[in-house]
């Protein structure tokens, strides 16, 4: 049996909160539809109506923006869905056409394989680029926008490196030249401040098992005024914005993960932050050819990016599997195809290094011993891979 | 708890044989090297031969490469040893993947660079022993000639997870014009389904 287990992949999913474990199994009893005008249905909506508002509470909206719905990734398809809508009494395409999306090349595959799907239903993109750090190129964006754009959607914070975009300077150039404003802040919700009016943006993704709630519901900020066309039909459910039953176990599990993150995360942050840099030091003492991928400031507390010269992220990531510790790969090998981060080649980074890096993300749960327990690990790892590859240069240590 | 590989792959993967550690410790005939960075995969076969017997009498590797890659390049290491250069040059990537127990699918084109580094390690020993007339010549042929389309990318797409002529097109983009070689490219698909596939 293993001695520890160490959990460090926070970017790719959180453990539930305990409160939010409790209100969940509490509300497995709630049974009714939100939708029936009985008691057993009006107990279901009162709960989630007390969900929507610690939402809307935590992320500076009123409750009646805030849009229920199964995942990040549906959030983010049905925005970019709004605006390939052709009907006549849709507000999007008034004037009969589509308008063109601005969107990154660092965004989440979500964002960017819609993207290349309503390309081919006819509503042009583009995408703007990142510097070295990953954050989104702003000047790039400022000579791209025209008055045919009609979206921007740039992602708040980055999932693989944890580069934080300056969303505020975009928002206002969106609106500048007549666009809307989205951005997608999985990652940031429930790990720094975010507040839709200080941003200034029209819509914004979040999503529930990012903020240690559960998996399988998300939901959409829409501004008030904003343009808006649904992409599930058939019920008047989220002001028939989103039709289908509402999840209320999960949405209810969501709104107590927000409100309890309200209270926490500013003591969360600190002591991820602190994590985080006892990590990178460490690891910067003990192991030589490294490179740290990501904004050394602008960057989520929690998430450190590193490539090790000359090996390959898979195994290492294996080779932690089998001492307990879980952590990411930049590189997609281990989902099944051979094509290196395009994040971390976007930010102009040789494939070979790419395929070498490793993204440990800190959660609330995670302690001192667990740092240290890495790194006691971790350099005899990367001394391991080293010594059988083909690709390492390095004289090493 | 369940890991993502066999027993067998998780050991040699902990332990694998026969590695390379520095280029000097080891005296070698020949060494065929084949993948690139680009990719991220690379590996490096050494052999080591019995001129008399025509054997394989030792062998090492390097590679820059995942979990399956490393295991099954230990265990073509462990098989090669004592035999014959014809023999080794036979081995299939189904061989290993059957010596550890299976792969996961996805991972099965990670298997394929060890026999491949193996058979150029060969080819090399035989080019500088005066015995060229034994290389096999693998050379691509088009098959796709409007996307020029070659037999090994065909090959490529099929251990990246072309099942279907659609995906392969995907993949490719051979047959996006005139279509003629649609029944060639399909033959070729399910040939190579089968030899890498089917258990």
């Amino acid at each position: 049996m293993k001695a520890r287990t160490v959990y460090l992949d926070n970017n790719a999913t959180t453990p539930i909160h305990p409160e939010v474990k409790k209100t969940m199994i509490e509300a497995m009893d709630i049974y009714g539809n939100a939708s029936s005008v009985h008691s057993f249905g009006r107990k279901a909506r009162r709960s989630i109506e007390q969900a929507r508002t610690s939402i809307s509470d935590f992320i500076g909206a009123t409750p009646d923006e805030v849009i229920f719905m199964g995942s990040g990734s549906e959030a983010n398809n049905t925005v970019l869905n709004i605006f390939t809508c052709r009907c006549f009494s849709c507000a999007v395409s008034a004037d009969g056409k589509c308008k063109e999306i601005i969107t990154s090349k660092v965004e989440h595959p979500c964002v960017l394989r819609t993207s290349e799907c309503i390309l081919e239903k006819g509503t042009p993109v583009k995408y703007v680029g990142s510097d070295e750090y990953g954050r989104v190129d702003v000047e790039q964006l400022s000579k791209m926008i025209s008055k045919n754009t009609g979206l921007v959607s740039i992602m708040m914070a980055n999932n693989e490196t944890g580069t934080i975009m300056d969303i505020k300077r975009i928002a206002a150039i969106a609106h500048a030249n007549g666009a809307l404003m989205h951005t997608d802040a999985v990652q940031a919700v429930g790990k720094i401040p975010v507040d839709v009016r200080d941003l200034g943006v029209d819509f914004l993704t979040f999503s529930g098992h990012k903020l240690y709630g559960p998996k399988g519901v998300g939901g959409l900020y829409v501004r008030k005024g904003a343009v808006f066309c649904p992409m599930i039909h058939g019920g008047h459910q989220e002001q028939g914005r989103r039709a289908g039953t509402e999840n209320t176990i999960g949405i209810v599990g969501m709104g107590k993960a927000a409100e309890a993150m309200k209270h926490e995360m500013p003591a969360d942050v600190k002591k991820i932050k602190t994590l985080r840099d006892k990590l990178k030091e460490g690891i910067k003492r003990s192991v030589s050819d490294i490179k740290f991928n990501g904004h050394p400031e602008e960057c989520l507390p929690g998430t450190l990016n590193v490539s090790f010269e000359g090996c390959e992220g898979e195994s290492i990531l294996l080779y932690m599997d089998l001492e307990g510790i879980a952590a990411s790969t930049g590189s997609a090998c281990a989902s099944g195809s051979l094509d290196p981060s395009h994040v971390l080649l976007a930010m102009g980074l040789g494939p070979e290094v790419a395929h070498g890096s490793i993204r440990f993300s800190f959660g609330r749960e995670n302690t001192e011993e667990d740092v240290d327990y890495v790194l006691g690990k971790l350099p005899g790892i990367i001394e391991r891979v080293r010594k059988m590859s083909t690709a390492y240069t390095g004289k090493g240590k | 708890m369940d890991w993502v590989y066999s027993e067998k792959v998780k050991d040699h993967f902990m332990n694998p044989r026969n590695i390379l550690v520095k280029e000097n410790d080891f005296k070698y005939d020949a060494k065929g090297e084949v993948g690139n960075m680009k990719c991220g995969d690379q590996m490096a076969f050494y052999i080591q031969v019995d001129p008399k017997l025509g054997t394989i009498s030792d062998c090492r590797w390097k590679t820059y490469g995942c979990a399956s890659a490393i295991a099954s390049t230990s265990i073509l290491s462990e098989k090669v040893k004592g035999m014959k250069l014809e023999d080794a040059y036979k081995i299939t990537p189904k061989d290993i993947t059957k010596e550890l127990d299976g792969l996961p699918e996805h991972k099965i084109h990670c298997s394929v660079l060890g026999d491949k580094a193996l058979r150029a390690a060969i080819d090399e020993y035989y080019k500088s022993h005066g015995m060229s007339e034994k290389v096999h010549k693998e050379e691509a042929k088009i098959i796709c000639q409007c996307m020029n389309v070659t037999d090994e990318e065909i090959e490529h797409a099929v251990l990246e997870g072309a099942r279907t002529f659609l995906a392969l097109q995907e993949k490719t983009k051979l047959g996006t014009v005139c279509g003629q070689c649609k029944d060639k490219a399909t033959e070729l698909m399910n040939k190579y389904i089968s030899t890498h596939f089917e258990k």
